[in-house]
């Protein structure tokens, strides 16, 4: 343990040094809006979760009231908690969330992975022109890319007009409103964030690698498999998180684009929030949601820290 | 131990009562648990040229930083000048460095580059004009002041770099590996002349290095580093001819190294036996051991000399051993020789006659010897 | 590389392009129809570009979001580069753990628990604190706490790259540590604070879920509007909307890109 007085000199030594000052509200001003409204309203949300609900604006009972004699009372109630437990909505819609995250980042990796490999493997002139188009719906709105895919999709959409000019199908085939709708719109919208971040391993990777690989004798396909894909995986492992995470709480491509078979978390919060105005009961949802979120989050704090410090 | 000939005016370290210009005084620095500097102490004197010699991670570099004041030490104390600098922040000290990747600045061109730190002064526009044309002629780089650091070569960056260090003509200049990125040729050529433009500003100069034919070359004196610790300080032919450790001897140079127990300690000289040499040594100079004491005893490869028919001079020291190597240098020859115990002694011939042909080649046995006043007595 | 791109990775990078530009393509040909069923060919006409410049609520939305997103920038900027300097620069100070933490998570959080964590958060400073009151500035301050996990991530790559004894020669030549980040860093890494800029602007742009939790009565930004309209069905006046916001991202993201290119070269 240090003395007070060591750390109190180790303070001042600290502030002496060149630019302390300036390093202090540097530091003091992220932290403290970062803390104010990203960490707090956490707390205060995982507070609200074991509230009493009232009717009345705020509608949740206070945690810590001060009696008539001056002692603090607590409320802690956990029924919020036990709601989502019993009633099946919820626990379905957490199981039908993360299977269809799963499944989303799942063929994203697929695709993004191939595209990635492909754009990395094209000839130079060509490279630039293809990052770019994968860049462009990157930086387009979210919302008209999704309002796209409607227009793209439903019974009579581009799809089924050509596919039914094309004598392929009589019938329209029915995508929107199915799961099937928001796997289509996810991988769609967060494509950018898998293929980028796999392309970017892949193009720090030594050419010469490979071809020492197959200097010692290892045909193409093992060459892959043994050099390529084991140096590409942080790109993996970052697109995954990038499109799992969001993928899990997302809202408006189950609104959009799913329909009443497709039940997922984000829908359920906004719906108990928006609809039933149960602050409570939303509140426990989003800190449900965070448990579950917490590990792949903390994952990729990780993997952050290490990744954008610029190596 | 001072030895070498010149005057004593010309050696201020040798006088007890000069004033050193940069004192460093017990100055230790702690990486968390790790020392990278461990209780140095330095005196470094008007106008010396000055080198830190190490080997990567030896604390060298961690020494320059705390004189320029981007590292402050966790014990002891610098002065420059005679000002203590533990409070004085690096753009107040009297001292510029150049630094190993030259860090010049990108987004300005040679001549802003070098005007920089005499505008951070705040002196007059003609001056500095005049100032960093001076500058840019005493390193040969005056065309150039136009150019951005990304159009310039290797060698025209490193001149950038030495002439933004000179121009506030500081006091003491730190040089970090200043010739670490040249190719041979260049950084040979540049030696000389960063010592000439030395010479001609009378500036001190502290540089860090891991090259020891580069500090030899260049130094009044070298001070030479391993773990965070000061081993040896002293002129270059001083530290080569007289190391006081195995250490230094190992590090400066090539060095034979035989181990044994003393059997008499005389007045000028000491009697060894060594298993590994096969016999007594009589060793002249270097430290001091009792009897009974193990020490080594250093001798350099050009200090042994062949002895044509097998006959040693009785007063030199002498062994026999079998011809295992043979490396052609040119100039030199090194010869790898097995003595009977296993143990391999290196020494070199001057190749005097041009011709290819060496009278001693591969499995010759072949007699050496070494005079007493050549070997060094290191104790262990 | 060497050797020859497989047939199976050609074909999957054609699909991949088609499904990505696809929608795209049929929105903005649809953008031009005549007719109002949207996906009914009957002729071109610019009819509904018309009707949106005179469709007061979707243009009001427009205004409001496009004031939002450069305060949300601007914030965002400020913030970043400074957090970003702190996680390069400061060392292992204390609490870097949580901090770095609180920068990065904002960037995976799904966006229905940040805005409802930050309603709650403005609800609670309401009753407490009195203010601020809910509409543009609680969206800003929304938009600007996950914006800036963006800037930071772009500057602080590039402050990584930067060679710390840029920073150190400009000190040792007697500049301070406020002029060494005024003259030396701001103008190396004022690209990477530009692109974060222009992240920050997008990403507030195009926020709907956020801003549908903190905004307040009135405050109805133009993702707000698209989406009640979208919600009511298929409108062609959405679609000459999109079609503008494509080209104007096409052509920025072109411009921007060859910029950077020619600067480069």
């Amino acid at each position: 343990m240090r003395s007070p007085a060591k750390s109190f000199a180790a303070v001042v030594r600290s502030l002496n040094q060149p630019g302390a000052a300036g390093r202090l509200t540097a530091l003091a001003i992220p932290y403290a809006w970062l803390g104010l409204f990203f960490l707090l309203p956490l707390l205060i949300v995982l507070k609200i979760s074991v509230s009493e609900s009232v009717m009345g604006i705020p509608p949740y009972e206070p945690i810590l009231t001060f009696a008539e004699n001056a002692t603090l009372q607590i409320h802690l109630t956990f029924s919020n908690f036990v709601l989502l437990l019993r009633d099946d909505m919820y626990v379905v819609a957490y199981v039908n969330s993360v299977k269809i995250a799963a499944i989303s980042t799942l063929i994203s990796v697929l695709l993004g992975y191939t595209m990635a490999y492909g754009i990395a493997r094209s000839p130079l002139r060509w490279r630039y022109l293809l990052l770019m188009l994968i860049i462009i719906p990157f930086w387009t709105s979210f919302l008209i890319r999704i309002y796209a895919m409607i227009g793209f999709l439903k019974d009579n959409g581009l799809v089924n007009n050509l596919l039914m000019a094309l004598g392929i199908i009589d019938q329209p085939l029915a995508i929107m409103y199915t799961p099937a709708a928001v796997y289509i719109g996810i991988v769609y919208s967060y494509l950018p964030f898998m293929v980028l971040p796999i392309y970017a391993a892949l193009e720090r990777m030594d050419p010469s690698l490979l071809e020492a690989a197959s200097d010692l004798g290892a045909k193409p396909w093992k060459a892959f498999l043994r050099v390529t894909l084991p140096l590409s995986m942080p790109g993996v492992v970052a697109g995954s998180l990038l499109v799992f995470i969001p993928a899990v709480g997302e809202f408006v491509i189950p609104e959009l684009l799913g329909g009443l078979g497709s039940p997922m978390i984000g829908k359920v919060l906004w719906a108990e929030f928006f609809s039933n105005r149960d602050w409570p009961v939303s509140s426990a949802v989003a800190v449900a949601m965070l448990a579950l979120l917490v590990v792949p989050v903390m994952m990729f704090d990780r993997f952050a820290s290490r990744y954008f410090r610029g190596r | 131990m001072a030895v070498g000939s010149g005057g004593l005016q010309d050696k201020p370290w040798t006088d007890p009562k000069a004033e050193p210009f940069v004192r460093v005084q017990g100055v230790s620095k702690h990486f968390g648990d790790v020392a990278a500097v461990n209780g140095v102490d330095l005196n470094i004197y008007r106008g010396e040229f000055f080198a830190l010699l190490g080997a990567s991670g030896c604390g060298k570099t961690t020494l320059l930083r705390m004189l320029a004041g981007f590292e402050t030490p966790s014990a002891g104390k610098i002065f420059i000048d005679g000002v203590d600098m533990a409070d004085i922040p690096p753009y107040r000290r009297p001292v510029n460095m150049m630094f190993q990747s030259y860090a010049l600045f990108p987004h300005m061109t040679v001549g802003q580059n070098v005007a920089f730190g005499l505008q951070q002064e705040g002196v007059a526009k003609a001056e500095i004009a005049d100032r960093v044309a001076e500058m840019l002629d005493l390193v040969q780089i005056k065309a150039l002041a136009t150019r951005k650091p990304d159009q310039l070569s290797g060698g025209q960056r490193q001149r950038v770099a030495l002439a933004r260090a000179l121009v506030k003509r500081p006091k003491l200049v730190l040089l970090d590996e200043p010739l670490g990125a040249l190719d041979r040729k260049l950084r040979e050529q540049t030696q000389f002349e960063l010592v000439n433009i030395q010479e001609k500003l009378g500036a001190t100069f502290v540089i860090v290095t891991h090259d020891q034919e580069e500090a030899m070359t260049m130094a009044t004196r070298v001070c030479v580093m391993n773990a965070g610790m000061v081993e040896q300080v002293g002129a270059p032919a001083e530290v080569y001819e007289y190391p006081n450790s195995r250490f230094v001897a190992d590090f400066i140079g090539t060095a034979n190294l035989f181990e044994g127990v003393v059997t008499e300690a005389g007045a000028g000289e000491t009697r060894i036996v060594s298993p590994e040499l096969g016999g007594d040594i009589v060793v002249g100079t270097g430290g001091t051991a009792a009897v009974g004491a193990t020490v080594s005893v250093m001798v350099r490869p050009e200090k042994i000399q062949v002895v044509p028919g097998g006959n040693a001079d009785p007063a030199y020291n002498s062994a026999e051993g079998i011809v295992r190597d043979i490396a052609y240098l040119g100039d030199v020859s090194v010869y790898h020789v097995e003595l009977a115990s296993g143990k391999r002694v290196q020494f070199t011939r001057a190749n005097l006659l041009h011709t290819a042909d060496t009278p001693i080649s591969w499995d010759d046995t072949v007699r050496f010897q070494w005079h007493p006043a050549n070997g060094i007595l290191l104790v262990i | 590389m060497t050797g020859r791109t497989p047939w199976f990775v050609i074909s999957v990078l054609i699909l991949g392009y088609l499904f990505l530009y696809g929608p795209i393509f049929s929105l903005v040909f649809y953008s031009f129809n005549e007719s109002r069923l949207v996906t009914v060919w009957a002729g071109f006409s610019t009819r509904w570009y018309g009707e949106l410049m005179h469709n007061d609520a979707l243009l009001s939305g427009a205004w409001l979001s496009l004031q939002i997103a450069f305060l949300t920038a601007c914030a965002a900027v400020v913030l970043g580069t400074l957090a970003a300097f702190a996680l390069i620069r400061f060392g292992n100070f204390r609490g870097r753990t949580l901090f770095a933490g609180m920068v990065t998570a904002p960037l995976v959080m799904p966006e229905v628990i940040t805005g409802l964590s930050l309603l709650l958060l403005f609800v609670a400073m309401e009753s407490v604190l009195g203010g601020p009151k809910r509409g543009m500035m609680t969206i800003v301050i929304a938009h600007a706490t996950f914006a800036t996990a963006y800037v930071t991530v772009v500057v602080q790559s590039r402050l990584g790259q930067l060679d710390m004894s840029l920073e150190e020669a400009a000190m040792d030549l007697g500049a301070r540590p406020f002029k060494v980040v005024r003259v030396i860093t701001l103008p190396l890494i004022w690209p990477a604070m530009l692109a974060g800029w222009l992240l920050a602007f997008t990403l507030s742009f195009d926020d709907l879920v956020v801003a549908t939790f903190t905004s307040g009565p009135g405050a109805k930004t133009l993702p707000m509007e698209v989406f009640s309209s979208v919600r009511m069905g298929v409108s062609p006046q959405i679609n000459a909307l999109a079609t503008i916001f494509i080209v104007v991202v096409t052509s920025a993201v072109v411009i921007a890109n060859q910029l950077a290119f020619r600067r480069r070269a």
